[in-house]
């Protein structure tokens, strides 16, 4: 199925950090000993094939992993905006084995809440064709559907 | 709110009518037109456009005018796609924030030298 199509999302989520500066938690997505501190998932499942991060506005950041399952996935960031301690603006594309799944603009602010920082990520993304092909997008529709219907009828 | 929770909560609210879910789970089998959607059901036809409006609405189902026969259809992305996407990045992002947070309260004062 060559079925071209694209979705858009967007997203927020929101944490409450206590007792630390928004500097500092900034510092944890400005350094790549901070970052790969909680960025990349638990790593008894992948190993990094590639890695680089060049925290400035115009510099790149690039994390290849290759899953156990035989998947690779590559995420390549370009920064736009940096106000230390206070916002971060990237956007990056995501491919799953070399297909392009998503593009996305993501938004990290950082504020001072009462002796601690109040993160908020916001996400927009515009989703590709290519990912659930091979008629599994109407497959997980119709699961989806059962579910809704299950939940509904309770 | 954000945008994907009020789509959320629009096809939410689209399934909370029984007739609404017979509507889409009749979709889910093919695309149909006004009339053979409304035949199952005893209420006169500007009801079931009402419905059809809700479902509309939602993005959960779309319609076009061919002559005189309105065809539904059911609009997969609506549910799979955008969905997929947003809860998959909204739970990897849900993971590392909360590592985050671990390696905050671990090193509260900078990064391990």
């Amino acid at each position: 199925m060559t079925d071209r199509n694209v979705a858009h999302g967007v997203f927020t989520l929101e944490r409450t950090y206590p007792d630390v500066t928004p500097q500092r938690v900034f510092e944890a997505f400005a350094t790549e000993a901070g970052k790969d501190a909680w960025f990349s998932g638990p790593n008894e499942r992948w190993v990094i094939a590639e890695r680089v991060f060049d925290f400035r506005v115009g510099g790149r950041e690039r994390l290849v992993g290759d899953w156990k399952s035989g998947l690779r996935t590559e995420f390549d960031a370009l920064y736009f905006d940096i106000i230390p301690g206070a916002r971060i603006v990237y956007a990056y594309e995501m491919r799953l084995d070399g297909r392009k799944i998503s593009l996305s603009l993501a938004t990290f602010e950082f504020r001072a809440v009462g002796g601690g920082t109040r993160l908020i990520h916001t996400e927009q993304g515009a989703f590709l064709d290519g990912y659930d092909d091979n008629g599994s997008r109407e497959q997980g529709s119709r699961e989806i559907m059962d579910k809704l219907s299950a939940y509904l009828e309770g | 709110m954000p945008q994907a929770a009020a789509h959320l909560d629009a096809m939410f609210q689209a399934l909370a009518d029984p007739t609404r879910r017979a509507m889409v789970e009749r979709l889910g089998r093919g695309p149909a037109s006004v009339s053979e959607l409304a035949a199952p059901f005893a209420m006169s036809l500007p009801a079931v456009v009402q419905h059809l409006k809700l479902l509309e609405a939602s993005g959960l189902v779309r319609s076009e005018k061919a002559g005189r026969v309105r065809t539904c259809r059911m609009e997969p992305a609506a549910l799979s796609l955008a969905e997929q996407w947003i809860n998959q990045r909204r739970s990897d992002w849900d993971q590392r924030l909360d590592r985050l947070g671990e390696h905050l309260k671990r090193y509260p004062d900078g990064e391990p030298r």
